[in-house]
């Protein structure tokens, strides 16, 4: 019996899915794209929790079947846009096109938010995601392997039109999966990276768009792949979706 | 006191349309948020609907650009012939309400000369912030020396809490936006 099919039966009999699996990360310093201070601090970073894998279609299918407000044909345009799960089915069905193990996308940081507050939870922080995401198999920071670097850009590459892969590939050292070549994910401060679509306007117009020291200049210019993420989440609205993205959950102990 | 009856009675009514009107679902007040005034008044956002509003973010250690915004705000109130412009609420919302209590937001308004009630200076719970801000399109960080990078801009929302126009134009009145206020206050 596959795993699928045991989901499957799990929600028919339950409802809300089993709980989902956390994996603790240790607190660290860590050299991010982004340094703290706009020049070069490093971020501090404290123990947390991170779920394992990103939420998925029928995890998010029980959350709306027990918060109606967040079906498809209810929720409020400002939190949400027209192509929130547009994907699915219909408000309370998954469909063909979406598969309860694919990771769930079409949905917003108001979405992803109000999830994770049901499972006691919240979205990470660009940080927090940012030094989850650097680890690989043996390392906690693979970031200067050029190896890593390609493998993460090579799935940038992938068609958009390709169906998304399951849930489930490799953990890494902390036990986490699929927190790269999967979805793009929302982090609870996707509005405070501060950087244009073209970080090189940064230096011009836009320094007037922001108040106190400016723009945060962006480190490790090597490190293209994080950067891309960056430019595509503050490029974002918090009722936009988008095919491509996700997000999992994080707690502070 | 018949009069006095009259006016609570139909106080009672027209909060009571309030409550019982549907929001718009791409209205702001579609989030409930509690706001906490100069004057220490805790009320919630939606309770702010029935008036056009000029809105944005602030805080008030901000020695930059947020005076500017301020005065921006100022001249765009300004730009407005009466009776209209009396018609227009202002509010500042804060950033930074772990620092911007209840005191330092009254004394920023008697320090710039904001009076109530048009004009209010408001702190959300700290969890808030950043969802007030991602509603309203803006974005902001928190800095380690505890200035924030933000942007700046003015945002205006009709009577049900809808976006109606924003501007970027910081320092003086953005003839544009000062239109569609005059629009949205029916005087345009």
């Amino acid at each position: 019996m596959s795993r699928l099919s045991i989901l499957l039966l799990g929600m028919l009999l339950a409802g809300p899915a089993v709980a989902a699996d956390y994996a603790p990360l240790p607190g660290d310093t860590f050299k991010s794209v982004l340094p703290a201070d706009g020049k070069a601090a490093p971020a501090q970073i404290a123990a947390f929790q991170m779920r394992t894998e990103p939420v998925t279609n029928a995890e998010y299918l029980a959350f709306v079947n027990s918060h109606p407000q967040w079906r498809r044909d209810r929720v409020p345009a400002i939190f949400a846009d027209k192509r929130y799960l547009s994907h699915w089915s219909g408000a309370v069905t998954l469909g063909e096109e979406a598969l309860p193990d694919q990771p769930v996308t079409r949905v917003s940081w108001f979405a992803a938010q109000a999830y994770c507050e049901s499972e006691q939870a919240r979205l990470p922080t660009w940080y927090e995601w940012e030094y989850a995401a650097a680890a690989d198999g043996h390392r906690t920071d693979a970031r200067s392997d050029p190896q890593w670097r390609e493998s993460v850009l090579a799935w940038y590459g992938r068609p958009s039109n390709t169906p998304l892969p399951r849930i489930g590939g490799a953990p890494d050292v902390h036990g986490i999966r699929d927190l790269n070549g999967l979805v793009w994910e929302w982090v609870s401060d996707f509005n405070a990276l501060l950087v244009g679509v073209d970080s090189r306007d940064q230096d011009g117009a836009d320094k007037t768009k922001f108040c106190g020291a400016g723009a945060l200049n962006m480190q490790q210019k090597e490190n293209y792949a994080t950067l891309m993420r960056v430019a595509m989440l503050s490029s974002l609205n918090a009722s936009d979706t988008a095919t491509t993205m996700g997000f999992r959950c994080v707690r502070s102990p | 006191m018949k009069h006095l009856m009259m006016l609570v009675s139909l106080l009672l009514f027209v909060g009571q349309v309030f409550a019982t009107t549907p929001l718009p679902g791409d209205s702001v007040y579609q989030f409930n948020a509690k706001l906490t005034d100069q004057s220490g008044r805790t009320s919630p956002w939606s309770s702010r609907q029935g008036r056009v509003q000029l809105v944005t973010m602030f805080y008030t250690s901000c020695t930059m650009v947020c005076p500017m915004i301020v005065d921006t705000m100022k001249l765009t109130q300004k730009a407005i012939d009466e009776p209209a412009r009396s018609r227009l609420d202002l509010l500042l919302i804060s950033f930074d309400p772990e620092r911007d209590g209840v005191s330092a937001l009254h004394e920023y308004a008697d320090k710039r000369k904001l009076a109530s009630p048009q004009w209010t200076l408001a702190r959300t719970e700290p969890s808030e912030a950043r969802q007030v801000a991602a509603l309203l399109g803006l974005q902001y960080r928190k800095l380690p020396d505890g200035d924030f990078n933000h942007s700046s801009e003015l945002i205006l929302l009709d009577a049900q809490g809808r976006i109606l126009a924003r501007t970027a134009i910081i320092g003086r009145v953005d003839p544009e936006f000062v239109q569609a206020v005059r629009k949205a206050l029916g005087a345009g």
